[in-house]
């Protein structure tokens, strides 16, 4: 373990010592120099984002007697322990845990450069990781709301500013010169006469001298080498060779493969086994354990644990939606809209009016939900993919009747989130198995399981109307009213995450609304705009898929914006820029209407849509050429969805200062390839109490043949000098371009996503038994 | 229980273990090879392809007991080896893992190891016909990558065959 890992390496010396405040000036910080092996240079972490405001939490709830409250309130309140550490090793690399959970956005990437900035290091000589579950952080070791580079940005250069400081005042000793004679690159310190000393050499060196805080002052934005220029991904070549490791390959000792058999019906529950014994003596089958989500089998392969998992006979209780479908939902979802306010519709003031629906939709990874864990009487040992590893931690040591302190959860590297490992679904479960089986266990969630059974995005309806008097909008007026989204991971640990979960749903109810109040907007200047949220229907697995409400709301405000532009007899991009008054907003749809070519002649069932979006401190627009034509909409592909085919996107993006331009670019690539999916094919079908779903070849996420062949983003120069969010930026204008450019190709606004919807593509699979059998026909399907 | 005799990544392997279990299974719970990833068992999302005999295929879809024992199952662990060292790039990988890193493809990269050897097999394919990598070549690719790096992925495949 490294010496950053162990938050009682926080001496209350560097407390006493810390007399300056944290920041002196916009450049200027004070970090610390603690005591190691080697030189380990910390700052904190809550530098430029202080936890919210009391005011903004719902009435703390009791906290149940397991936790000692009060001492963690005491850690957390001492004004180092919530410290981020940078650590020099001896080999000459620099090695950062990374309180944040890295799932495919880039941020190792991002933070090695960071670091690299500050400590004149090369990146591929910055390693980092991701940190476990640090509850002494609090607030602040929660990914999500694209938040990680605008929270870290500050936070991580002051600690590498200090540790450069270190090895300088080291070098300075030892090359026998003054600091200021001396220069240092590329992990080398070189003096006047030529002569060196390496990072590495200086490493116990400078850690030496005991704990101290440091001021620092930050490079100018001028200065940068690093930050800013396009870097390849610092796992890449683990990615390409295979040997990236995700949870299910981490070689911990006998935690065998374990699946759960799942009730017919979404969160049915177990009553009882009528073939245990029998399942029990299958080929590689270990342990049958009745748990509380349904019934584990642990097993030799994989492989077995299907066969047991389609073997089991058990006897279920319906779950909470039992008999429920689309129709009913979306019943129950009408019944709970909010009046709209009465708007006028005379000769003279004109009210235009849209109503969308929006069906459920998986956010389902490639990497199904899993997690190793490994419960001994004593304690328990957890690893899985994290994004709020803290109330993880805690809620497992409830489930487990542990206190936290015995509960390492480890995070580990995940394939995909789109805001699935805001929960620990998968960790909780395995903890509660591996408690029962008393063995350590291995969970994969079936991909039958992943789709049917995991969280998603809530269905919803937006209703959105709006006035026009002559050449003004004088109101906007937008009402999404929805099944609830899930926030009950709180703010990542167990305080909000309680109050989150307070009865009747008024807790989430409040963290919905504070949501929804902070990310929502109508970026266009329409007199007076009155957004609101309703909530409905606790009874789903849903949460904050990727860019939460924005996508939604967003797609309903454009396809009526492009109605107003009609009514006004205008061209959606010019009437975009006439109520536009945001500098950079006019700037990025400027941009993709001159790179995009916006207004050329296309044939009749093609078109283009343009959409724009603003969130996460940064700005984007979004050009697209849609092809409705029956000669590609006919297209026939085993298994598939082909319908319109969106052929050009052309993408900008103002993020502020663009750490590494490469991943930003990445980002919106996949952001444009999930607002394609969300438009024209990929959604939940709720029937009789459980969603259809159960494979790839069912949920519809964009592939090679519905993705465009030509794709441009444009990562726009900024004026900002501070970071934006990126992980979420791209579907909301991605997906309203879609629904746009549909709109116009075929003349008809559509008013329910995705398009396809109303069709059932595919043939259901069974629900009993919950998973389907493993072919044995790969060998004819070579190619 | 039977023994399982086959070769993979050019080594003669041998395990105890029923005919009927899939071999990818096989090689990730037993032979600890992790490269190719489980996404759903039913030979949909392709993130295990791996290559038999020079062919691209789905190990989720083959029981071990199908497989003979001069069967060559090649791993993306395995890949760099079916090229000549020449003609491997400057990491010492194969073509197209080169073109992948250059062109930075990988997102989350679980699903990249089947992506790129469905990719040296479609290109092996089409060359073997003559031909050059098209859009509708493309295509025709199932895997899916759910971070949506598919331009990234049809660039460095027509990068990739230019380097094969």
């Amino acid at each position: 373990m490294t010496p950053s890992n162990d938050p009682s390496s926080d001496p209350a010396a560097a407390a006493q010592a810390a007399v300056s405040p944290y920041a002196v000036d916009r450049r200027r910080f004070v970090g610390y120099v603690l005591g190691g092996a080697t030189l380990v240079a910390a700052a904190d972490l809550v530098l430029v984002d202080p936890p919210p405001a009391g005011a903004e939490i719902p009435t703390l709830p009791q906290v149940p007697e397991l936790y000692d409250l009060n001492d963690m309130l005491t850690d957390a309140a001492r004004p180092t322990a919530n410290l981020i550490t940078v650590t020099i090793n001896e080999d000459g690399t620099a090695s950062f845990e990374l309180p944040r959970m890295e799932v495919g956005q880039g941020i190792t990437t991002s933070t090695a450069m960071l670091i690299a900035e500050e400590l004149d290091l090369p990146v591929d000589r910055v390693r980092v990781t991701l940190a476990p579950a640090r509850p002494e952080l609090l607030f602040n070791q929660l990914t999500g709301g694209s938040n990680t580079t605008i929270s870290t940005y500050t936070p991580i250069r002051v600690a590498a500013a200090v540790a450069r400081k270190a090895l300088l005042d080291a070098a300075a000793i030892v090359l026998g010169d003054t600091v200021g004679g001396l220069v240092a690159k590329a992990g080398v310190i070189t003096a006047p006469g030529g002569a060196s000393v390496t990072y590495g050499e200086l490493a116990v060196r400078a850690g030496a001298g005991g704990t101290r805080a440091v001021e620092v002052e930050l490079k100018s934005e001028r200065d940068f080498d690093v930050i800013g220029q396009p870097t390849n991904r610092v796992d890449a070549l683990a990615a390409v060779t295979g040997a990236k490791d995700f949870a299910t390959d981490l070689d911990v000792p006998d935690a065998l493969p374990t699946m759960v058999c799942r009730a017919p019906t979404l969160n049915g529950t177990p009553v009882s086994v009528r073939n245990q014994a029998a399942v029990e003596a299958m080929p590689g089958v270990t342990h049958v354990a009745q748990v509380s989500t349904g019934v584990a089998v642990r097993a030799r392969t994989y492989g077995q644990c299907i066969d047991a998992v389609r073997a089991l006979d058990v006897v279920w209780k319906d779950g909470p939606v039992a008999g429920e479908s689309d129709a009913t939902i979306l019943k129950k979802l009408r019944a709970a809209q909010l009046p709209m306010p009465k708007l006028p519709n005379t000769p003279l003031a004109q009210t235009v009016s849209g109503d969308f629906t929006f069906y459920f939709r998986s956010n389902s990874a490639m990497d199904t939900n899993s997690a190793i864990a490994d419960v001994r009487p004593d304690g328990a040992t957890i690893w899985s993919g994290l994004k709020s590893p803290i109330v993880a931690q805690q809620q497992i040591a409830l489930k487990l009747g542990m206190s936290p302190d015995k509960v390492k959860v480890n995070v580990v590297t995940a394939g995909g989130s789109f805001g699935r490992r805001l929960f620990f679904d998968a960790a909780l479960e395995a903890a509660e198995i591996s408690q029962k089986m008393a063995a350590p266990v291995r969970l994969m969630w079936h991909r039958a399981d992943d789709a049917r059974v995991g969280r998603g995005h809530p269905m919803g309806t937006c209703r959105v109307q709006a006035t026009v008097l002559g050449n003004n909008v004088l109101a906007f007026n937008q009402s999404l009213t929805c099944v609830e989204t899930d926030f009950r991971h709180g703010l990542g640990e167990i305080i909000t995450a309680a109050a989150a979960d307070l009865p009747a749903g008024v807790g989430n109810l409040g963290f919905a609304q504070t949501i929804f109040a902070l990310t929502q907007e109508v970026p266009y200047d329409f007199g007076a705009v009155v957004q609101t949220l309703v909530e409905t229907d606790d009874r789903f697995n849903t949460g904050s898929m990727r860019n939460i409400y924005s996508p939604d709301v967003r797609v309903a405000s454009e396809l009526v914006v492009d109605r107003l532009a009609a009514k006004m007899r205008m061209d959606p991009y010019q009437f975009r820029r006439k109520f536009q008054r945001n500098q950079r907003l006019l700037a990025v749809l400027d941009t993709v209407a001159q790179a995009g070519e916006w207004g050329k002649p296309m044939p009749a069932g093609t078109a283009q849509g343009i959409a724009i979006h603003k969130e996460y401190k940064g700005v984007s627009a979004c050009l697209v050429e849609i092809d409705t034509r029956p000669v590609t909409t006919g297209r026939q592909i085993r298994n598939a969805v082909t319908g319109p085919r969106v052929t050009r996107v052309t993408f900008a993006i103002d993020v502020g200062l663009a750490i590494n331009p490469r991943g930003l670019e990445a980002q919106m690539q996949g952001g444009i390839n999930d607002g394609i999916a969300l438009a024209l094919t990929s959604s939940l079908h709720l029937r009789d109490g459980h969603f259809l779903e159960a494979s790839w070849d069912n949920y519809f996420y964009t592939r090679q043949w519905n993705t465009p062949p030509d794709v441009r983003v444009i990562v726009m120069p900024s004026e900002e000098t501070v970071p934006g969010g990126a992980g979420e930026a791209g579907v909301a204008a991605s997906f309203a371009a879609v629904a746009c450019a549909y709109a116009r190709a075929t003349g008809t606004m559509p008013t329910s996503f995705p398009i396809n919807h109303a069709q059932l593509s595919f043939e259901p699979k069974p629900f009993v038994p919950p998973v389907p059998q493993s072919p044995t026909d790969g060998l004819e399907l070579t190619s | 229980m039977p023994e399982q005799t086959f070769i993979v990544n050019g080594e003669r392997v041998t395990v105890d273990v029923e005919d009927d279990v899939r071999v990818l299974w096989v090689l990730r719970d037993l032979l600890g090879i992790t490269g190719p990833k489980y996404g759903c068992g039913i030979n949909v999302c392709k993130a295990c392809t791996s290559h038999i005999n020079g062919k691209a295929f789905n190990p989720c879809a083959v029981p071990v007991g199908r497989l003979g024992a001069d069967d060559e199952v090649t791993t993306i662990e395995g890949l760099p080896d079916q090229v000549e060292p020449g003609q491997r790039g400057a990491n010492g990988l194969h073509p197209m893992q080169e073109a992948w890193l250059e062109r930075d493809v990988a997102q989350c990269g679980y699903c990249q190891p089947g992506q790129i050897m469905a990719a040296v097999a479609l290109v092996n394919k089409v060359a073997a016909s003559g031909g050059q990598i098209t859009d509708a070549d493309l295509d025709t690719i199932r895997n899916i990558c759910r971070c949506g790096t598919y331009t990234r992925i049809r660039e460095a495949i027509r990068d990739g065959a230019s380097r094969m």
